[in-house]
């Protein structure tokens, strides 16, 4: 499978990067060199084999539900660009 | 007195104790080092030099009074994934520009709590994704190494380059590092230094930031194969904070060097002979094998069918999982953000210019093969496959093999901008051929200097074990360390 110009750029809208024109030309190209490489992978017979879900084998850990951390507003916006009392900033959503 | 930089972690770790230096002393000598040459290798990307100097200082107490930790003084360096609390955290992206963590790292919590000391944090492949930590905003990392008689650059290796340069460099004791397809591995091999992909699931991957979560693991990278010793044993834990932390004792590597291995099965996979391959690597890997002999083990000839499958499959879901962690970079929570004349527009004016090439290419793979229609046919193929590649081991281990030895790359380092790995991406991702597979199956994999190239270049030997096998590899790799002897670069910079 290969991908075109227009695939790229529907990709790229999907993965919310701006491409310019330039650049969606440019990645159609990279992305259908590693495409062609994991072609490969359609040789292999996989009939009866299950998809792996993780490399060794263990149940989930479940902890208790039970709150074991808060209180930390301050810390978890202390990084945002764009903050206002506790809260993130972002350009507005709803007209 | 002799350069204390010069030092291995064990033997720094003796006379710390037997008080013929502080802890302090070590570490002015490591900050004057990387003052000194980090403008030349540009392997730090922040220095905290206060911060290091204050945990010297309270190291130096507990050494007075007798109450030191396992790494009590000893100044390490950090790679810049781990988050460390107050401290630039930035996975080497301009997405993550001025991030200061508010937490500190399962893995770098424990390390500080043994009483090691934080240097700083370094260069890296952006976001853990390349082989040559060429891909980082902060630029290249240059090899201590260089070529007999040549003055030419060379890649340190990827992604943890900036942790190989300093290690074999001079301007840490030991560093911290991630393997998520061999970013640990290939590195140590491109600098002589040892470096080891510890089992996933060993080391708590809570406070690391993530890449491929099914396939990231944290280990070290060190002078020795005891000083990866002592660190993996203080990094490993079992951490509630990681729910694929494997709860198991974690046993006291260091004690496994030195053991014989007369006996023991090692595994030679005819699949890892690949066309092309440079004679070189082939005599080298002989070597190994020789040595091994000599030491008594048994060498068996083993198949891993599914070898070539190995890149090919990570191709697809290391990029998938990447494209997935790194949808949390939308310039809302933290990091750069570039406005837009929406919401929307403001996501992917951020995403463009806060990541680099080789990031957005990995993400708009990973985009591709989960999008609708595509699913089964690479994902669901990839993790099939994956299943296979995992057989192809425990088949050998359930034949008896305790260890599989290998070559840990195709080639010596290569120059910086090397045209052809950045003509073509593939390329660049057949660094990891060799390590690649060990990721896939979640299985310990440690790299160990064995020679030297015609052109005076490290080159490594990998050695595989069966999960949380690492005594093993401690146990073996010391024998090749012994028969092969350490690497050193002649100081230039």
């Amino acid at each position: 499978m290969s991908v075109d110009v227009q695939t790229v750029k529907r990709v790229a809208r999907l993965a919310r990067i701006a491409v310019s024109e330039d650049d969606a030309q440019r990645m159609t190209g990279e992305l259908n060199a590693i495409l062609g490489f994991v072609e490969q992978l359609n040789e292999v017979n996989v009939l009866g084999v299950e998809p792996m879900t993780s490399v060794t084998p263990m149940a989930m850990k479940k902890r208790q539900d039970v709150v074991t951390d808060g209180n930390k507003a301050a810390d978890i916006v202390a990084n945002a660009p764009a903050t206002e009392e506790g809260f993130f900033l972002v350009p507005k959503v709803v007209e | 007195m002799t350069d204390l930089t010069r030092l291995t972690i064990a033997e720094a770790r003796t006379k710390l104790r037997d008080k013929e230096f502080t802890a302090t002393e070590l570490t002015d000598a490591y900050l004057a080092a990387i003052d000194a040459a980090n403008p030349s290798l540009n392997a730090y990307v922040a220095v905290t030099h206060d911060k290091a100097r204050a945990m010297a200082k309270t190291s130096d107490a507990k050494l007075t009074k007798g109450e030191a930790g396992a790494l009590e003084g000893i100044p390490l360096g950090i790679k810049d994934l781990f988050a460390t609390e107050g401290v630039h955290t930035q996975a080497a992206s301009h997405i993550l520009d001025g991030f200061k963590p508010r937490y500190e790292s399962t893995v770098t919590a424990n390390l500080w709590a043994d009483g090691a000391v934080m240097l700083g944090k370094l260069n890296m492949d952006e976001f853990a994704m390349g082989s040559s930590n060429e891909t980082s905003y902060y630029g290249p990392v240059v090899n201590p190494w260089r070529a007999n008689g040549s003055n030419k650059q060379l890649v340190p290796g990827g992604s943890s380059g900036g942790s190989a340069a300093a290690v074999s460099g001079f301007l840490c004791a030991g560093a911290t590092a991630t393997d998520t397809g061999g970013s640990i591995r290939q590195p140590a091999a491109f600098t002589g230094t040892v470096g080891i992909k510890p089992t996933y699931g060993r080391c708590s991957r809570w406070g690391t930031v993530a890449f491929a979560s099914s396939l990231d693991q944290a280990g070290p990278i060190a002078r020795d194969v005891r000083d990866a010793a002592i660190l993996l044993k203080s990094m490993a834990s079992v951490d509630a904070k990681d729910t694929t932390s494997v709860d198991r004792p974690i046993p006291d590597y260091e004690a496994a060097i030195g053991r014989p291995i007369k006996g023991m099965k090692v595994g030679i996979p005819k699949e890892y002979r690949m066309d092309g391959m440079p004679e070189e690597i082939e005599a080298l890997w002989q070597k190994g094998i020789a040595w091994l002999k000599e030491a008594g083990a048994e060498i068996v000839d083993i198949s891993l069918p599914h070898t070539k499958y190995a890149l090919p499959a990570y191709y697809i879901v290391a990029p998938a999982e990447a494209s997935s962690n790194l949808a949390r970079y939308d310039g809302v929570r933290y990091g750069l953000r570039v406005p837009g004349k929406d919401i929307v527009e403001m996501y992917e004016n951020t995403r463009a210019a806060g990541f680099g090439r080789e990031v957005k290419r990995r993400i708009m793979i990973g985009t591709y093969v989960l999008s609708a229609g595509y699913y089964d046919a690479y994902y669901l193929q990839a993790q099939k496959v994956r299943t296979l590649i995992k057989k192809d081991f425990e088949d050998a281990f359930h034949a008896g093999v305790d260890v599989i030895l290998t070559p840990a790359t195709p080639s010596a380092a290569f120059g910086i901008a090397d045209q052809d790995m950045n003509a073509d991406p593939v390329k660049m991702y057949l660094n990891d051929i060799f390590t690649v597979t060990v990721n896939m199956a979640g299985l310990p994999g440690i790299a160990v200097p064995a020679g030297l190239d015609a052109s005076g270049l490290p080159l490594g030997l990998q050695l595989i074990g069966r999960p949380f096998d690492e005594e093993t590899l401690f146990q073996t790799a010391h024998v090749i360390e012994q028969a092969a002897g350490r690497f050193q670069p002649q100081k230039w910079w």
